[in-house]
Order: C-alpha cells, then structure tokens, then sequence
C-alpha cells in the first residue's frame, strides 16, 4: 500500500522514483501490484460484512413483522442525508485521485480535506442517531424496552409510532434483535470509517508536503478503493436497514 | 547461473514472450471530473428513487427494487470511482471472484434455512 | 533400504559456507525483528511454530495420559475440555495454518518465481507480529485459567453456559486470523505479478500452485471466521440474542460462519504440504511430476469445491435433511481432486529411479496415511454413516491421520528437503531416518485404535469412558509416547546440524528449480541477476546437461 508510482508515460524509463522498491523490477509492476493487493484486501472485507448481511437476510425473514416496525424507528431523513454525505464524501475522494494524478497538490490536499469534513459529517450524524436510540430504550441489552412496539398508541409525541400497528409481545421482542443488527452492522461501518478518517489526516498531511503531486499516487489510489468500499457498504445497509417497510401497512 | 549476461531490459518480447511481468498496460486511463460528476449525480439521484420507492406500496417488489437500485449504485461506484472498467482483467476476475463467493455464502447457508423452521417464514 | 543415494555435496575438507547471506547479511536482533527480507520472516516463523508445537503436543501428551484409564483421575473433566481445546486452538490455528506457507512458503516462493521478495516485505513482517500476539493472547487465555469450549466455539456452550476466558481465546484468533489473511494476500500477489521473465503459470512448481489455492483459501475464507467470532464476542459481552434462542437467534447460525471457513482450513493446512509432497516426490524418482496440469487444476479444484460442503460437519446439528443431503453429495466431489493428486504421485513414482532419503521417508508416510484419512472422510462424508460416527474417535482418528499422518509429515518432509537450502547444512541422515521410521510407527499405533474406538462408540471429548474401551486407549497413549520420541529428535538433531551439520552446497539433492541453482544459505536478495526461464518445471534433462557444463566452484 505504500509503494507503486504511476507511470503516465508509455516509455518505461528506469527513473528510479524515491519510493521505488527494489524488490519491484519496474515501478508499473510495483504500482500494479500495491492496487491488487488492496482489492484482495477488499475481498476479505467482503466475506467480513456477508456474515451479517446474511443474518439479518434470516432474522428479517423470520421476524418481519419486528424488524418492520423497528425499521420505522429510525430516521429517514437522517438516513438519506447520510447517504447523500457518504456519496459526496466519495465524489470528493475521486476528484482527489484525479488531482492526484495531474499532480496538483493545492487541489489534492482540498479535496482530501472536504473528503474528511464530509465524513466526519457522516459520523456527527450517526451520533445523534445513535444517542437517539440510547434515549428511547432501543440500544439492546439489559436496558431495552419493548414498550413502543407493544403500545404505540402510548406515544403520541411520536407520530411515527403512533401511527404503527401494536406488535404481540413475542414479536415485540424481536425488534432486539434489529436493533442488535443495526448497531453491529452501522457499527462496524462506522469503526471503517473512523480508521479511514485517520488514515485521511495523515494522507492530507502528506500531501500538503507535496508527497504525491509527483508521480506517486498509489497511496491516493489505494485508499480511494478503501473508501468506496465502505461507502459501497453504506449503500445497502439504508435500504435495508431504513427502508424495510415505509409505505402505509394494509 | 550458466550464462551471465547483462540484459538491460529483461522485459521485452525477446526475453519475456508471455509478458509476465508487465502484462495488460491497465491504469494509464484518466477518469476525467466530468466522468465523476455524472457519477455523482447518478449515484443522488438513485437514492432519491429508492427513498421514494419505498413510500409506495409495490407488495413484494419493494424490497427487489431497492436492492435492484443499491446493486447498480455499487455497480457505478465499482466501475468508475473504483476505476474497474479501466483495470486489468485479473483485477475483474478478482472482485468477480469476492462477489461470487458471497453469493455462495449467501445461497448455500439459506438452502439451509429455507428447508426447514417452516413456520417461522 | 537401498544405500544409493542422490546426495551430491562438494567436498568437505574444503567446503565453506558462503561469505555473504542472508544470515549475515546484517547483524543484530533489531535486524531480524525488524527485518523484511522473506527468508528471515520465515526462520522467525519456524522458530516461533515451534515453540508452539510443543505447548500444544504437552496437551496432547496430557490428554493421552488422562486416558489411561476410563476414569476421569488425572484432572476434573472441566480440566479436561481445556486440554483438548487448547491442544486443538494451538495446532489449528498457531501451528497447522502456518506451517508450511508461513517458514517454507515465505522462504521458497519468492525464489521459485524468480523475484527478490515477496510483494509487500512489510506486510509480511506484520503477518509474523500478528501471529505472535495472537500466540501471546492465547498462552494469556492459557495462564489465566483456560478455555474448554472445544476449538470449535460452538454456540451455545461458548456464548451462555460458560464462564472461562473465551473472549481472551477468541481476540487471539482473530488476530492470528489476519497473520493468515496477510501471509495469503502476499503470495497472490507476489504469483500473479512478480514471475521471473519466462516464469508462465505452467512452468512454476507445484508448490507455489497449492500454495496459491491455499492463499486464496485464506484470503476469502478466514473474513468469515473473524466475523464469526466477533458476534460470539458481542453475543458474551452485550447478550445482544444473535445465538440466543430465547431472544430469537439460532445457535446453528455461528456453525454455519465457523464452519464456511474452518471447512476451507484444513484445505489451507493440507494443500502446502502437498506442495511439498510434489517437490519431494518428483526429486527422489529422478522424474517429472505426472500430469502436471491435472495436480495443479486439482490444487485449485480442491480450494474451489472446498468452499462448498461446510455443512458435512453439522450433519447432526439441527441441519435440514435436504441440505444435509446436497453438502454430503458436494463432500463426495471435494474428495476427486485430492485422490487424482494420489494418483499422479503414484505415477510419478513408477519407473522412477527411487532412492530413499528421509524426506521420501515421510513422503511415503504421507501417501499412506492421507490415503486413509482421506477415504475415511468420504465415510464420514456419507449422511448415513456420519450419524453413527460423528463425534467419536473415529472422526478424532480420520483428521489426525489428514493433519498429523499427512500435514505434519509433509512439513517434515518439507523441512528436511529445505534445511539444507535454508541453512547451508545438511542434518545427520541416519538419524533423521530413525526419527522418520519412528514418528510413522507412532503415529499409526497412536490413531489406528481409534478408528476402532469410534467405530465401537467411544464418543470423543470424554474424560471417561466405559472400561471396554481401556486396552485400545492405553495402546492409543503408548503410541503417543512413540510419537513424542520421534517429534523431539528433529528438533535436537537439526539444532545441533547448525554448528556441526555437513556444508550442503547449492543443490545437495540435485533437484530441479530455481532454488537449488542459487546458493546454500541464499543472498539477500536470492538472485544475482533476474533469472531467464526457458525451461519447464521438473526438467531432470536440462539439470544433467547444465551441470555438465558447469564448473564447480568450491565455497
């Protein structure tokens, strides 16, 4: 990951580059071989995050009518913001691979940064999401209450709730179990990206002291790939999480 | 070694006929600006549908269309922010092959499940 | 035995090891532990399997001495379950994943495909720390009390019911989880893109192909794991229901995860040892490997069919009788590629000019003996049988004789082969043949009684057992004290082969592959200049003539 340069000429020059590894016979091998690296890397988190899709593919199969309800506990607006976010924090990554590549380091180091910002909107949001649920009795454990689920007619305030269909108290109780989903799978999303926006700063660092606005992308590059996956990640985990049952039930 | 020759470049046809070691010249295209804000703004607008899909009453094709949409997204963003259609075919096959295997994961564990706990389905 | 041997070494009056190598190439422990040169990663590697090969061969000592007698007298029976779950964590996990691709893997394939090093020398350096804290971790959960849930975790023993350090043990895999992830990353990477000029796919040793299916087994396999054990970790810590069935979980569902990798494993452990077994083979025949294509599209058949049967080991676990039926018919196919490899070993062998070095010692042993644990995994594979037989000895007997009868003697067979390659000395033969002889003796009178066990009913992770069983066990542990003997003797003769071993020169074996044409122990950086291959693998023709023409030098 910290070794390839990118080599915009057709001629293979044997400039040796500073960051060019011996063990590497040409840079293009060098650069060819960080980028496939990284997509292996990818793979792995892949089969990660499968593990809990296909959790909850069975538990949302098997408690539909919980995980429905539940669904309607979170937050549209906050979601599809979010995901607006992720997507321009994404769109931001590009561009600065791009700049990257026609070595303009002022425009790089920007986009790194707005990278970061709107990430670090990302995470802002998911905190009020979060300490939304803490107050509503929806982090599972010894403090969760099934009460809105079995009672929503007792919610008023909450015209969400209000509106939805009382669940039997079995059923009830599997709303844990979304919620258990959408804290470790959000969770572990957001754990991705925290590492990444600590890995940004560093990047940001280096490329306001003009390490890669010389030829030597990879690292911009790499990290991209990094960061779209987990914005691929996020892109599913919405609808599926968000977005189960929003239309009025029959 | 027997023979030692210097080969200034061991990387051409003559020595490397295969091309091993610097095979299919990938990454020399430049996705421009413009190519990624039309990515962008595909990538807005298919969120825009599936929210809105999702306030509509489509039975089970609810579920199928939002999955549909946030398939083609990560398709888009494979392809274009991730520079996939501009890569070696070995890096196809690669993520062809993580893709594949979780479908296997996905599959085979739910042949499982789908033929047994009836009731709970 | 016949006493013709290819063994070919320069002259020893005169004989030296060379001036420059990788060993001292640079001095310091700070340049070993924070080296990136492949060859010293994979000499850490070998000291620090070691190590943990024996902590575990303790337990298993221990084990065996328990069941000496049908009661349950040596220790309680919760004691007991940590033995052999801490016998099973550290072979599995610190010793059998490792063995062959982390020490012999990381030396060779870089050499192999003619390159310097491995793709990412740094990544490799952190698979090896990864590996060690992990290690750590799991002595740490060791001292502090141990862990008795059985290697497998299985729900809902490790998640409810258990109050011992299973957080401790499950850390440690997880991050002994990403040693193998990285170590499997690096030799993708390094096949696919760092082949010498000329170095086609079809001209590489077997070796490196197993050892790519095995990576690539790794790679996609051992994710699955990690999540596994991350939600048995929530699952303790928060209650958060997931196995839980009183909160709306299935239990079966962590087996399904532990076992999508843990079935994928014993291929990552089996594979590189038949690597091993297709360079060992084809040297000591003096003969090219038959059907070269077929052993390496069976590598990567056997990592591809080995992603789809899992299930087999959950047969009795609550498991749906139709998917039952679907893994146990995939488990019959999974077997085909394994056997054409026996196959065209056998091939090989015929019309073979054979000589008898240790390394073919074990590589017979491991013919023999993968035969039968292999086929006896297609028992097991069969449904019908599988219900009588799972959780008995016979399946404890059917992986020892895979794992120990088949891995272990191929990643001797490989560290003999290698030693000389790796060290520039050669090992006392006539002992290493006694150890040989002796590890196969006890090995087969260790596992044989307990196929016979199992068959009878013996069930398997029992601190007692009705007295019927009491002759066929203390045969069982007798062969196990054998087994010891035979495992301690390498350890001590190839220690003292460092100081007073004979010099080994370049190619001692006279072995085809890029390895033996360069010097014992190599330089740094393997090559001189980048090799040109215009040659195929296993080409004993062109070895013979360019010897002739070589000038040996002496030194």
């Amino acid at each position: 990951m910290d070794n390839a340069i990118v080599d915009t000429h057709e001629v293979h020059e044997h400039v040796s580059l500073p960051q060019h590894r011996h063990h590497f016979e040409t840079e293009e091998q060098q650069r060819e071989a960080g980028s496939f690296g990284m997509w292996l890397f990818l793979l792995t988190e892949i089969m990660f995050f499968g593990g809990m899709f296909f959790a909850y593919l069975l538990y949302r199969n098997w408690y539909y009518d919980a995980f429905a309800a539940a669904s309607n506990q979170l937050n549209v607006p906050m979601g599809a913001a979010n995901t607006a976010i992720l997507i321009t924090s994404g769109f931001f990554m590009a561009i600065g691979v791009w700049a990257a590549e026609m070595r303009k380091r002022k425009m790089l180091v920007w986009m790194l940064v707005l990278t970061t910002v709107f990430g670090c909107a990302f995470i802002g949001v998911k905190y009020f999401e979060y300490k939304e649920k803490y107050k509503l009795h929806h982090i599972p454990g010894n403090n969760f209450s099934i009460a809105m689920f079995v009672s929503p007619q007792n919610y008023p305030q909450y015209p969400d709730t209000y509106a939805e269909k009382p669940l039997m108290p079995d059923m009830a109780q599997k709303t844990q179990v979304f919620f258990f989903l959408y804290f470790a799978m959000t969770g572990m999303h957001a754990l991705h990206m925290i590492i990444g926006i600590g890995l940004l700063f560093w990047l940001t660092w280096r490329a306001w002291r003009g390490d890669f606005s010389s030829g030597y992308v990879a690292p911009i590059e790499n990290f991209g790939l990094y960061w779209h996956f987990v914005d691929i990640v996020w892109l599913f985990l919405f609808p599926l999480l968000y977005l189960i049952n929003r239309h009025p039930l029959n | 070694m027997a023979h030692e020759e210097i080969h200034s470049d061991v990387h051409t046809d003559a020595f490397d006929p295969s091309n091993v070691t610097n095979p299919e010249h990938a990454q020399h295209h430049i996705v421009t600006p413009m190519q990624y804000v039309l990515v962008y703004v595909t990538l807005l607008v298919g969120t825009a549908i599936t929210v809105l899909a999702a306030y509509h009453d489509m039975g089970v094709w609810n579920p199928v269309v939002a999955l549909f949409i946030a398939c083609f997204k990560a398709c888009v963003v494979v392809l274009f922010f991730m520079h996939a259609k501009y890569q070696s075919r070995l890096i196809k096959m690669t993520i062809g092959s993580g893709f594949f295997l979780f479908i296997v994961l996905i599959t085979m564990t739910l042949l499982d499940y789908i033929s047994r706990s009836w009731g709970m389905w | 035995m016949s006493a013709h041997t290819i063994v070919s070494l320069p002259d020893q009056s005169t004989a030296k090891l060379p001036k420059v190598n990788y060993i001292n190439a640079e001095q310091g422990i700070l340049s070993w532990l924070l080296t990136g040169d492949h060859k010293r990663i994979a000499m850490l590697y070998l000291i620090s399997i070691t190590f943990f090969f024996f902590i575990g061969g303790a337990f298993a000592g221990l084990i065996r001495f328990e069941l000496l007698t049908p009661q349950s007298d040596l220790v309680a029976a919760d004691t007991y379950n940590k033995f052999f779950t801490m016998h099973g964590i550290i072979m599995v996990f610190l010793f059998l994943v490792p063995s062959v691709p982390a020490t012999i893997g990381n030396f060779l394939i870089p050499i192999m495909v003619g390159a310097k090093d491995l793709a990412f020398p740094k990544i490799n350096l952190l698979s090896w720390y990864l590996y060690v804290a992990g290690g750590i971790l799991t002595l740490a959960a060791l001292v502090l009390g141990g862990v008795d849930t059985g290697w497998t975790f299985t729900t809902p023993l490790s998640t409810h019911y258990l109050n011992t350090h299973v957080l401790t043990a499950a850390t440690a895999i997880f991050i002994a989880g990403f040693s193998s992830i990285f170590t499997g990353l690096n030799f993708i990477v390094t096949i696919h893109r760092m082949r010498a000029p000329g170095m086609t796919w079809f001209r590489m040793p077997l070796f490196v192909w197993s050892h790519y299916a095995a990576s690539l087994l790794m790679v996609l396999g051992t994710p699955v794991l990690a999540i596994a054990i991350v939600l048995v970790a929530l699952e303790r810590i928060f209650g958060i229901g997931v196995f839980d069935p009183a909160k709306g979980g299935d239990p079966l569902l962590f087996q399904h995860l532990f076992w999508f990798y843990s079935h994928p494993a014993v291929y990552i452990m089996i594979l590189p040892g038949m690597g091993v077994i297709s360079e060992v083979i084809s040297t000591f025949s003096r003969k090219r490997v038959f059907g070269y294509t077929a052993v390496a599209f069976s590598s990567v058949a056997i990592a591809l069919f080995g992603f789809f049967v899992w299930a087999h080991h959950m047969f009795i676990m609550g498991v749906s009788n139709y998917s039952a039926l679907v893994f146990s018919l995939l488990t019959m196919l999974v077997a085909v590629p394994s056997a054409i490899k026996i196959f065209n070993w056998a091939f090989t062998l015929q019309k073979g000019s054979i000589t008898f070095e240790t390394p073919m010692l074990y590589a017979f042993g491991f013919m023999g003996l993968f035969t039968i644990g292999g086929l006896t995994g297609v028992f097991l594979g069969s449904l019908g049988m599988d219900i009588h037989l799972t959780e008995t000895y016979f399946i404890v007997a059917h992986f020892h004789f895979v794992m120990v009868g088949g891995m272990l003697m191929a990643f001797l067979a490989g560290v003999h082969f290698w030693w000389p390659k790796m060290t520039g000395r050669m090992y006392p033969e006539s002992l290493s043949k006694l150890a040989a002889v002796t590890t196969f003796i006890g090995f087969n009178l260790t596992f044989l009684p307990q196929f016979i066990l199992g068959y009878m009913g013996m069930p398997r992770r029992y601190a007692a057992y009705p007295p019927e069983y009491q002759v066929l066990n203390v045969l069982s542990t007798a062969g196990a004290t054998v087994l010891g003997v035979g495992y301690m003797l390498p350890l001590l003769y190839l220690g003292w082969s460092l100081k007073y071993g004979a010099i080994a020169g370049n190619n001692p074996w006279q072995a085809t592959g890029l390895e033996w044409q360069i010097q014992s122990p190599p330089l740094t950086e393997n090559f001189t200049e980048t090799p040109i291959i215009d040659y195929e693998a296993y080409d004993y023709e062109w070895l013979e003539k360019k010897t002739k023409d070589e000038v040996t030098t002496v030194g």
